[in-house]
């Protein structure tokens, strides 16, 4: 029985398309793993959970107004950052100059530097003892333990998703499509908005929805400057803490659903009518 | 009339050096050149997207070289046509009406005006993406056009095309200047266009102009080594191609009269390739249609191969190998017979 198995299986390993298709097949398995990797806490933490669980903790006013804090702080930071980000990109497209290279790096640090210690550096701008955040306590706008803070550590560390995504889409634009309109009679300005603004589109968008996800997953940086008013992560932690896994799990699974949701939807928009 | 005066230019380590020219209203000017003779460079300086280090622009008696490229009313069209992605063909004609502010009206007329001129109005509604390398270049034509420029820039807007697609729409080219005479500088490194096309041509190489005047002019006396690469080697004539009493095509020009393959009839250029031609110092017994008895008047060599100038009159260039010519034991002052097949007649 096992004998026939296994005549079997060294039948099929040697079929003519398995032979071609070798390489490709390993590729596939490998890949399923770590795709069972990423999918598998996700379902489990969805699946597992009870409805009635669920609903009862998002009517939790604490909860709700955790996760909308998390959206719209989120959202405050991309807006700001595609009003400031959206023309550092289409300069680093456009213009070469000296040092590009290393600005470009210095952009995507935030990436890179653990997000705590994002955090730490931010408060080391932002503090009441320094005279940024010295001169917004002048203005009546506090940084540390405020709205204000989350957005500013949000927008720390998900600004190089967008630069980049919108440079590359800058980058795609042929410049001559800029100079014909130019010739055309479009002023500098024109050229941007009617042409290359539309063109890389898609990619700034891209970037967006990036920048907006970064945001809402964010923790690190944002419990340094203001672990209150507490963000959906920040509540998910709070609650581990004092009531453990049970009491955590549901908030933890409902901002799981959310962000799923949302970004699909997001993406679908998007990407509508795109051809590939 | 357009005067480009002194004109340098650098990009990187190339520069183009003391570039002059003029252009007469209404004239088809060609500046021919190698690729990577800095043309589309020269083309964008003059239109002001491109940085000029010395010299002056100056356009109907005016001075652009420091204006801005909207203000001056130069189109441009590029190689390959880049039409604007994500707008259709009559937005992508209209771009500069709806620049310039015009009413809608006025842009939807305008634009059915263009598209009707150059024979696209079927493909207003499309988009640029689904378009043939011809129809891209008749909406990219359109477009330029449109705003009515004094200047129309072309760099090498033929050369993306297929050679049947590039023999039409060369046509059409020169139908639409007869038309509307819109001042016009074409850019390209293609002899034949230059012909073709240019009322007077510019041969432009090494980072300066190398030479400038009429077709007659660059082609029968060349200035210098580097005009004569692009001229040397080939038999262009110029003549009318009439139908004779049996039927066939006939290329008459200077006293001969050659039999071409063609439909077509009234005033053309005709190019003979050198090594197509065949020498014989009998008469030739075989299928091609052009036969010639004429003196060998000069011989250049070129190493494994030679070439030959034979008059009948008018004189022809033709190519051999070395082996050939010593076996046939010629000289300069040897009568020969020259043979070519009608269809070795390319008529443009």
């Amino acid at each position: 029985m096992l004998g026939s198995f296994f005549e079997r299986l060294s039948k099929v390993l040697r079929k003519r398309w398995f032979v071609a298709n070798r390489m490709l097949l390993t590729f596939a398995l490998l890949g399923l793993l770590i795709f069972v990797f990423i999918i598998l806490p996700l379902a489990k933490m969805i699946f597992a959970s009870d409805p009635s669980v669920l609903l009862d903790t998002l009517l939790d006013p604490e909860v709700n107004g955790a996760i909308i804090l998390s959206l719209y702080s989120a959202l405050i930071a991309t807006i700001v950052g595609f009003v400031l980000g959206i023309p550092l990109a289409y300069f680093l497209a456009r213009v070469d100059f000296p040092g590009k290279r290393l600005v470009e790096g210095l952009i995507d640090v935030p990436i890179v530097v653990p997000h705590t210690a994002a955090g730490i550096a931010l408060l080391f701008v932002f503090g009441r003892q320094f005279v940024l955040g010295k001169a917004l306590s002048f203005l009546g706008i506090e940084v540390l333990d405020s709205r204000f803070g989350i957005v500013i550590a949000m927008l720390f560390v998900s600004i190089p998703f967008l630069i980049d995504s919108a440079k590359t889409g800058f980058l795609k634009v042929d410049v001559r499509l800029e100079k014909v309109a130019r010739t055309l009679g479009a002023s500098p300005w024109q050229a941007f908005f009617k042409v290359s603004l539309p063109l890389a589109w898609r990619s700034i968008m891209a970037g967006n929805i990036m920048m907006w996800a970064r945001g809402i997953s964010e923790f690190g940086a944002v419990i340094i400057l203001a672990y209150h008013p507490m963000i959906a992560p920040t509540l998910v932690l709070d609650r581990f803490e004092a009531y453990g896994l049970s009491y955590s799990r549901p908030i933890a699974a409902i901002l799981i659903i959310l962000c799923l949701i949302i970004f699909i939807t997001m993406r679908t928009i998007a990407y509508r009518g795109e051809k590939t | 009339m357009i005067a480009v005066k002194n004109l340098s230019v650098e990009l990187g380590s190339f520069r183009l050096r003391d570039i002059s020219l003029k252009v007469e209203t209404g004239e088809y000017f060609i500046i021919l050149g190698p690729t990577g003779a800095g043309k589309t460079v020269l083309l964008e300086s003059i239109a002001g997207l491109y940085p000029i280090k010395d010299g002056q622009i100056w356009l109907r008696g005016n001075e652009v070289t420091g204006i801005e490229p909207e203000k001056r009313n130069i189109s441009i069209v590029y190689q390959d046509h880049v039409l604007f992605p994500h707008l259709s063909v009559a937005d992508n004609i209209g771009f500069g009406l709806r620049m310039r502010k015009y009413s809608r009206q006025k842009i939807k007329e305008t634009i059915n005006e263009f598209a009707d001129l150059l024979g696209i109005v079927s493909l207003l509604d499309r988009n640029p993406g689904t378009l043939s390398g011809g129809e891209r270049q008749k909406v990219a034509l359109a477009r330029a056009l449109s705003v009515q420029p004094k200047l129309l820039l072309l760099d090498e807007p033929l050369s993306a095309l297929d050679p049947e697609t590039r023999e039409w729409v060369r046509m059409e080219m020169r139908r639409i200047h007869d038309r509307l005479k819109v001042t016009t500088i074409h850019v390209t490194h293609d002899f034949e266009e230059a012909i073709a096309l240019g009322d007077h041509i510019a041969v432009v190489g090494d980072g300066k102009l190398q030479q400038v005047g009429t077709v007659e002019q660059i082609f029968r006396h060349p200035n210098s080594e580097f005009v004569a690469r692009f001229t040397i080697a080939r038999n262009i004539l110029t003549g009318q191609v009439i139908t004779n009493r049996k039927g066939d095509s006939i290329f008459r020009t200077e006293g001969v009269d050659l039999v071409v393959a063609t439909e077509l009839r009234g005033n053309w250029h005709a190019s003979i390739r050198p090594e197509d031609i065949l020498l014989s110092t009998e008469p030739l017994q075989s299928s091609a249609r052009n036969s010639f008895y004429g003196t060998i008047t000069d011989i250049v060599d070129k190493g494994s191969t030679v070439y030959l100038t034979v008059n009948l009159p008018p004189d022809f260039i033709c190519l051999v190998t070395r082996r050939s010519f010593e076996d046939m034991g010629l000289k300069g002052g040897s009568n020969v017979y020259i043979t070519f097949k009608a269809s070795a007649v390319h008529l443009f």
